[in-house]
């Protein structure tokens, strides 16, 4: 009977960890319906953005900010955004897999790289890969807010307008949809040159308060920082919708190890009830 | 005849209001402005303050922005909202906080890294390190 019984604990353990992994799974569906909702509530604001950046465009504009200039690259940036926490399948690694790829061609050509993270997963990866890390911003939480952002971006562009880095990189996952995301490596800077809106007419500016250059700046910033906020908004609603999928998987998989165990459990405790007969009936012929 | 004007307010977060007006004002950097429709374009900063939206029923809509940009093109009023108090030394401090916190987490192998992968790459290393050493003591003998 020791066989049945140590059979009996053990799908006892399976069906608890079954029990949190669906509980993670349902945590994880109804998170990532929020993450999904404020993923499309920053989507006016960067809708809004490119449509002045259009504008600006085709605006005849005697300053031409240096985020728009493409130089000869010597050093490149990369933002790389990845979730806090882990089960959550291959998200994460998928995409450093890609940032690898795209770090290799550029150190190929003899080009140094600086790397900002987001979130506490990349650090603790790229931290071993021994990359330069020049800032990071982790433990953002659920609801990530611009404000605790601001620091990490500001290095990165701040880089840019010094020189010290001619391309930067965002690195984030895409969410295509709840069972795919798309892992992707973006140019931020220099920004590539907006579509001009058709129904404007030729030849006019705007009148800028206190002069083009300071606006400019400081819609150029917020450009990119809105870029960057929404990249790490979608890389949230994605790591949501990777652990819903895992735990969903890994709860399957705990339903098929209990039904096997059962089987296993039930032929045991037949051979001991049928060898307990046997053994009576044995022992009652020998009477 | 065009007497009202679009107007579209929108932070990073979240679309905060969107609507016809027939005025709006706004506290530009370089004072307080008044846009009437059919206003000449004009891309501004906005510092903190209260943006108001004169409807065609009189009633007046109030926000609060802690500063952003307003664009105006002929048909269309965009004010993008900031969601944070922003100021050039506020901004650098938090730049140098983000440094700093990398610099920390790159000397700083204990915190933030888990004991267990800590482990792990001790192991790994200790392993390379026999490797290297069989094979430097091949190489000799």
């Amino acid at each position: 009977m020791a066989g049945a019984k140590e059979i009996r604990t053990k799908i006892k353990s399976i069906q608890n960890t079954q029990k949190i992994t669906k509980a993670m799974q349902m945590v994880a569906a109804s998170k990532m319906r929020r993450a999904q909702e404020r993923m499309n509530q920053a989507r006016p604001y960067a809708g809004k953005m490119r449509n002045v950046m259009a504008h600006l465009a085709q605006a005849n504009l005697e300053y031409k900010h240096s985020y728009t200039k493409t130089r000869e690259v010597k050093r490149v940036g990369f933002i790389v955004v990845s979730s806090d926490r882990g089960l959550c399948g291959g998200l994460n690694i998928n995409l450093f897999r890609q940032v690898i790829n795209a770090m290799t061609e550029w150190r190929d050509k003899g080009i140094d790289i600086d790397v900002t993270i987001i979130g506490s997963k990349g650090l603790g990866f790229f931290k071993r890969l021994g990359v330069n890390i020049v800032s990071e911003a982790a433990h953002l939480g659920d609801k990530p807010q611009l404000a605790e952002l601001i620091g990490a971006m500001k290095i990165m562009m701040d880089a840019f307008t010094d020189g010290r880095i001619d391309r930067l990189f965002l690195a984030h996952n895409g969410f295509v949809t709840t069972m795919t995301q798309q892992p992707r490596v973006d140019q931020l800077i220099p920004v590539a040159a907006s579509e001009p809106d058709e129904r404007l007419e030729q030849h006019w500016d705007y009148l800028y308060e206190p002069d083009a250059r300071e606006v400019v700046d400081a819609l150029m910033m917020r450009y990119i920082e809105s870029l960057i906020y929404r990249g790490v908004v979608e890389n949230i609603a994605c790591e949501m919708a990777a652990r819903m999928v895992a735990m969903k998987s890994a709860s399957d998989n705990a339903g098929s190890l209990i039904d096997e165990l059962q089987l296993v459990y039930n032929k045991a405790r037949q051979a001991a009830i049928t060898q307990e007969i046997s053994e009576i009936v044995g022992g009652a012929a020998a009477v | 005849m065009a007497n009202t004007i679009k107007v579209d307010i929108v932070s990073a977060e979240e679309e905060v209001w969107s609507g016809e007006g027939t005025m709006v004002f706004a506290p530009a950097e370089m004072g307080e402005i008044g846009i009437a429709p059919q206003h000449a374009p004009l891309l501004t900063r906005l510092k903190a303050g209260e943006v108001r939206v004169q409807q065609e029923s009189g009633e007046e809509e109030f926000f609060f922005v802690s500063g952003g940009m307003l664009e105006v093109q002929g048909h269309l009023v965009t004010v993008l909202s900031d969601t944070a108090l922003r100021a050039h030394d506020l901004d650098e401090a938090a730049a140098l906080e983000a440094q700093r916190r990398a610099e920390q987490a790159m000397s700083d192998r204990s915190s933030e890294m888990d004991l267990a992968k800590a482990k792990a790459e001790l192991i790994q290393a200790a392993a390379q390190l026999r490797a290297i050493q069989k094979l430097r003591g091949r190489g000799r003998g």
